[in-house]
This record gives C-alpha cells, sequence and structure tokens, in this order.
C-alpha cells in the first residue's frame, strides 16, 4: 500500500507542495503501524493543520525504498520536508516526543 | 576446477587440504560424514582448522578489536563463495558504503563490482545515525529483515556476513527492543538457511561489546593483532565450533593481496609420500659420503656450521646440480643480494648466471626483518606455487629469529619443512651456528623434522683455520662417518681426506706439512733400501768372485798335483826300467828278484 493523504482529504485537487511532507514506513498492517498512522494523523492534524502531507510506505510491497531512506525499524516516520531529515521511530504513541522529534515543538513556540 | 582433483586417491581431508593450499578449489561437495554440514569458506587455511568450513546455514561471530581483520574474513568469505562455489552472497554493511567497500578490498584482487554486475554480489548499507533519530513508542527491526530478505532474495544468496550488527545499538534507543530483535535476527537467518557471518567489536572482559555471543552459539571466531618487538602478528582462534572438532590453537594469519592466509601449525598431516629417489647434492664427494647417492628427493637437509665455513657455497652446489637436472630451484637468500652473490660464487668456479637467465634458479633475497615470520612464509609458499621448484633453498633459517621469537620461528620452519615435504620439494636450510655452544645444536630447535645434517666446522691448528665436514644424522641411508676436510677451490668444492696421525686430527698445512714428511721418510727408506740392495749385489759379486778365485787356485793345483803324480810315475816307470835293464846284464834270476824288490818297495 502507498496511500497519499492530504490534510482536507481531497486529492482530486491541484497538488500544491506542502510545507511538510512526511513519509511513514510501516511493514503490513500490524497494529503497531495502524496505530502509528493514527497517531500521526491525529498530531499533524493538530499541529500542522492544512500544511502537511503524509505517504504511507508498506516494505512487504516495496522493499527497495527501505534503502533509501536507510529505514531498519518498523514503525519510522521520515520528515523529509523541512529540512534536514529527521527519523522518529516507534508508534508515535508519546506525542511529546514525536513533536521533539519533528521538531515542531519549536515551531509551535514561534508561532505562538 | 581439474587441479581439484589432485590426490583424487586420498581421504577428504587431504584432498581439501590440496585443495586450499593450492587455491584451485573446485565444487563445494566436501562433507565429513557423520558432521554438520558445513560450508567451506575458500579462505585459505580456514577450511582445515575448522575441519571444513563454517556451521552451514547457521550464523558465526567473528570478533575481535578495530583493524584485526574482521570486514575483510567477511568479504573474503563472499568472494570465495561466489567465484569459487557458484554461492552467491549479501554484505550488509553498517561502517562503510558500497563504494569505500569495494575500494577498500580492491588492493586485494576482490572486484566486488564486478561481482556485483554478475548478480554474484550484493552490498546493503545500512545507516543508523542516533542524532537523526528519536524514539517514540515500540518499534521492531522488521524493516531490516526486510532489506536482508530482499538482498538475499534478489540474487539467491547463500552468504551472508553483517558487519558490524553492533552499530546498532549505537544507533538506536531501547537496548532490550534491540536484544530480543536480534535474538529474531539470528532465528530467522537459520530458517534462511544462509551462512551468515556477524562480526563484532571486541568488548573488555567478553568477546564481544554488547554480549552477541550469546546469541550466536554456533562458532565464534576470535581475530586478534599483536605487535610483538615492532612486528606484528594476526592471530586467528576458535573459540567455539559447536558439534564440530577443530583446532583450539591460535593460529597465525596474514593478509596480503592474495586475501587472508591461515596457516595451521601442526595439521598437514605427516602423510607424506616418501620418495625413494636420490638426488645429488653438486659434490660427487659428498654424495659418495651419503651413501653413494646423495639425499633423498623431498628429505630435508640442513646444513649447520659457523660463520664462513662454506655454508652458501655447498648450498649453491646443490642448486647448480639442481638445475643441471633441468629441474628448478627456489633460492631464498636473508644475508646477500643476488648479484653479490652470484659474484662470489663465480670466485670458486661456480657460474650459476645461466641458470637465472634459463628461469631454473630463482633468487628471493629479502631482509628477515622486512617482514612478520608470517608473511615470509605466506611469501614463500606463493613464490613455490608460482615457480614449482624440487629445491629449496633457504640461506638462513637463523634469520627468522630476527623477525620473532625463537619459538615462533622454530614453528614457522617446521611448517615450511612440512609444507614443502607434503610437496616432495627437497629442503635445503642453512644454519649458522654461534661459536659459543655446542655445534649440535641449532638456536632454532628443528633437528627432529630434518632428515639429513650436515654439520660443518672449522678446525683450528697451528694457527690456520680450516673447515671439515660430517654428516651428523641422515636418516634411511647408510652415510660416511669420516671428518672430511672441505676446500673451496677455484674449481668448487673438494672434499679431501683429512690426515689421521698419531697427533689427531690434521688439516690445512698441518696435513701438508705432515704429509711432506711422510713423503721424505719414505724416500729416505726408499734409499735405504736400495743401498741395501746394491750392497747385496756387491757382496754376490765378490762372494762369486772368490769363488772364481778359490775355483782357479784349485784348478792350479790340481794341475800341479797331477803334474807331480806323473813324475812319479815316470820315476817308477823309469826305476824299474834301469832294474830290469840291470838283471838283464848280471844275468840274474828274473822271476824272484823283482818280486821281493817290490815287497820292500811297499
Amino acid at each position: 500500500m502507498k496511500r497519499k493523504s492530504t490534510s482536507n482529504g481531497d486529492t482530486t485537487s491541484v497538488e500544491v507542495p506542502k510545507k511538510w511532507q512526511l513519509r511513514l514506513y510501516v511493514a503490513g498492517k500490524t497494529p503497531k503501524s495502524i496505530t502509528a498512522f493514527e497517531n500521526l494523523k491525529r498530531i499533524c492534524e493538530e499541529h500542522l493543520a492544512g500544511e502537511f502531507e503524509i505517504e504511507v510506505i508498506d516494505l512487504i510491497d516495496h522493499p527497495r525504498l527501505a534503502k533509501d531512506d536507510q529505514i531498519v525499524a518498523i514503525p519510522t516516520l521520515v520528515r523529509k520536508l523541512p529540512k534536514p531529515i529527521r527519523k522518529i521511530i516507534g508508534d508515535l504513541s508519546d506525542t511529546e516526543r514525536t513533536l521533539v522529534g519533528l521538531q515542531l515543538r519549536s515551531g509551535l513556540k514561534i508561532r505562538e | 576446477m581439474v587441479e581439484s582433483l589432485i590426490g583424487g586417491g586420498h581421504v577428504g581431508f587431504f584432498r581439501l587440504k590440496e585443495r586450499l593450499i593450492s587455491k584451485t578449489v573446485g565444487k563445494n561437495n566436501y562433507s565429513v560424514p557423520g558432521n554438520l554440514p558445513k560450508c567451506t569458506t575458500g579462505i585459505q587455511g580456514l577450511d582445515e582448522i575448522t575441519t571444513g568450513g563454517l556451521p552451514q546455514g547457521r550464523p558465526t561471530l567473528v570478533c575481535g578489536s578495530a583493524g584485526c581483520g574482521k570486514t575483510l574474513l567477511g568479504i573474503e568469505f563472499l568472494v570465495r563463495g561466489a567465484t569459487l562455489f557458484n554461492e552467491p552472497g549479501v554484505f550488509i554493511a553498517f561502517e562503510e558504503t558500497a563504494e569505500e567497500l569495494a575500494q577498500n578490498v580492491r588492493s586485494l584482487g576482490f572486484d566486488l563490482e564486478a561481482l556485483i554486475e554478475k548478480k554474484k554480489l550484493a552490498v546493503d548499507y545500512i545507516y543508523v545515525e542516533r542524532s537523526e533519530i528519536e524514539e517514540t513508542g515500540e518499534y521492531d527491526l522488521e524493516a531490516l529483515f526486510i532489506r536482508l530478505g530482499f538482498a538475499i532474495d534478489s540474487i539467491g544468496a547463500k552468504r551472508i556476513v553483517l558487519d558490524t550488527l553492533e552499530t546498532l545499538f549505537a544507533g538506536l534507543p531501547s537496548p532490550a527492543i534491540l536484544r530480543s530483535e536480534l535474538r529474531r535476527l539470528f532465528r530467522w537467518l537459520k530458517e534462511k538457511g544462509v551462512t551468515a557471518i556477524i562480526t563484532a567489536e571486541r568488548g573488555s572482559g567478553s568477546f564481544t561489546r554488547h554480549g552477541l555471543e550469546e546469541y550466536v552459539s554456533d562458532c565464534v571466531l576470535l581475530l586478534d593483532h599483536r605487535v610483538d618487538g615492532q612486528i606484528s602478528t594476526r592471530r586467528l582462534r576458535i573459540v567455539k565450533y559447536r558439534g564440530s572438532s577443530h583446532g583450539t590453537n591460535e593460529f597465525p594469519f596474514l593478509i596480503d593481496e592474495g586475501g587472508i592466509s591461515v596457516f595451521p601449525i601442526t595439521s598437514l598431516q605427516r602423510q607424506h609420500e616418501a620418495s625413494s629417489e636420490r638426488i645429488s647434492i653438486g659434490v660427487p664427494a659428498l654424495d659418495a659420503m651419503l651413501g653413494g647417492e646423495g639425499v633423498y628427493r623431498g628429505s630435508s637437509v640442513l646444513l649447520s656450521g659457523t660463520a664462513g665455513v662454506g655454508k652458501t657455497s655447498l648450498a649453491c652446489h646443490a642448486a647448480d646440480a639442481c638445475c643441471r637436472r633441468g629441474e628448478r630451484c627456489l633460492y631464498i637468500a636473508f644475508e646477500e643480494p643476488e648479484a653479490q652473490l652470484l659474484r662470489n660464487m663465480r670466485s670458486i668456479g661456480l657460474n650459476l648466471e645461466p641458470w637465472v637467465k634459463k628461469g631454473l634458479l630463482r633468487f628471493h633475497a629479502a631482509r628477515p626483518t622486512m617482514n612478520g615470520l608470517e608473511m615470509h612464509l605466506a611469501s614463500i609458499h606463493k613464490l613455490v606455487e608460482g615457480l614449482k621448484p624440487s629445491l629449496v633453498i633457504v640461506d638462513p633459517i637463523t634469520n627468522f629469529i630476527s623477525s620473532g621469537t625463537v619459538s615462533e620461528a622454530s614453528s614457522m620452519m617446521m611448517r615450511l619443512v612440512d609444507y614443502l615435504k607434503a610437496r616432495q620439494i627437497t629442503t635445503l636450510l642453512t644454519n649458522l651456528n654461534r661459536n659459543e655452544g655446542a655445534l649440535e645444536h641449532t638456536e632454532l630447535d628443528i633437528s627432529s623434522t630434518i632428515d639429513t645434517w650436515l654439520l660443518l666446522r672449522d678446525m683450528e691448528l697451528n694457527g690456520e683455520r680450516n673447515r671439515g665436514l660430517y654428516i651428523l644424522k641422515s636418516r634411511g641411508m647408510s652415510h660416511s662417518n669420516q671428518i672430511r676436510e672441505f676446500l673451496l677451490t677455484d674449481r668448487g668444492i673438494l672434499l679431501t681426506e683429512v690426515y689421521l696421525g698419531p697427533d689427531g686430527v690434521l688439516t690445512g698445512s698441518a696435513r701438508l706439512a705432515q704429509e711432506a714428511k711422510e713423503m721424505a721418510t719414505a724416500a729416505q727408506r726408499n734409499q735405504e733400501i736400495e743401498r741395501k740392495r746394491g750392497e747385496l749385489s756387491r757382496r754376490q759379486q765378490a762372494l762369486e768372485a772368490q769363488i772364481a778365485v778359490l775355483q782357479l787356485q784349485f784348478q792350479t793345483d790340481k794341475e800341479e798335483m797331477e803334474r807331480d803324480i806323473a813324475t812319479e810315475q815316470v820315476y817308477l816307470e823309469k826305476l824299474e826300467q834301469g832294474r830290469q835293464e840291470m838283471a838283464f846284464s848280471r844275468k840274474a834270476e828274473s822271476n824272484g828278484a823283482p818280486g821281493s824288490f817290490k815287497k820292500v818297495r811297499k
């Protein structure tokens, strides 16, 4: 499964590059990957509404792709944009750490 | 491939050995009955000490400190597998990129790019950077498994190397998860049926820094790199090999342009064939001392002696004799460069240059301290494999001590002799004896591996030093027990009988003087005899002359006496005649009177 999910859920609209490009690597629909995806969605909608794009890559279908982003652990969330690349492993159940990992915590502060 | 069948009639082990050393390895069909299946590594010597290779389909842990050759061992395992056994392999690099890796091993003659091109090898670089990673909950290493699985399946790999898995501990948080995942990984590798090498950094007090030996329990190899007296030696030890017999020693190994070579010290079985062919050692008189025919082909000959007794000259004669037979000779010279040796040999009438030009004689001049012992041994192996000589001369072996300890040098010499013997190559070693100490002693305790031991010694007498040679031992032949004087002339080596007189053994000018003295005495005696002979004949002549004189005298006497007798008779006749005349004149009785007269006369 390789699916894209945008903040407004409307895939037909003209795609404008989003500020946040996130890629979630999973391996099959394991409870851990489902939890991770749900956690990610929740966090993004909460903190990056309208500015994010999530790409979920299932390595079982695309084993080759693990090499490009140097993935060893599952689930792994990769922040492709903004640079620099950040990796967050685990099911993202620790929201605080996820935010730190995405470097959203400081960003939020600036916005506030 | 074809050469792998050398010694086809021998047992598997012997064949394997042949195969490995010649590095012309064939099919990977070798297995020891009853033992667990093994994966022949193709690394020189390693299969020998593991009696066949690494456990097939199981992980092997290779641990050691930095720079001890772990990565290289892994790479060679894969390269040999791919090139010799047609077993593709996967290299999972945690520390170097594929490009760096290919570059690093190119100097060893491994062309990783070509192998990757041919789908015999896959390299996956796994990069885990701690600072880029945030842990936010439960995770597993499924992605790693997928990557490994993908790499294995893409080329149908039978071998895999993980170098160095422990990087994960540094790169990933929560060791607890990591540990359980690693346990799963090793199980998974076994299920995959790939023979794996997992490298790990040596920890203090344990084999690996993160205790990987707990998970990989089938086979553990320990690599070590020690520097002793500024000379480094690499060593390999099999710490553990479940379900298999293995060598337990520390085996020296080296890394050179041909990859890794492990040198089993004692594993070469003493089951060489013994040739009964005899070969000349280049000095006819010496051959005569050795039962008349020289030494056995494939035997080991030791020439020991103090400095300047002519060891090298004798060795060069042997080399010359070898080349004369049309055979090749490898001369490992530690003391003199080739040109000097050739010049010096010309001075004793030995011209070795044509042999060098013909390619029959090859000099290998090296400084002993240039390399460690293992490097020397390896370079000798390589030269022998290349040249295929029938005689190898090492001049002198004593110099090996300077590149290692005595015991190391001894074990190395023993292995060298064994190695050459197994190939039916005659070995001639020279040993420099120090002046102190017994002559029948080599600093390297290798006398037991020597078949023929020639001792060259100085004999000092009357202010000069001369050379003597005798045979200390020579297995399997009746040999002379004489000490011969050893002369270096401009026509080569001459062995002369030493003078054994009432004053003991005389050599050199003492021998010459004694010989001259003896000759003078003999001449005197001869003169005496001549004189006596003359006198005898003179006496005979004198006697004969005397006899002649006496005979003459006698003749004279005899004639005189006969004349007297005749005179007397004439007188008597005259008297008778006178009486008759008287009787006649007196007309006396002619019968009675003359008869009475006769009676009166009587």
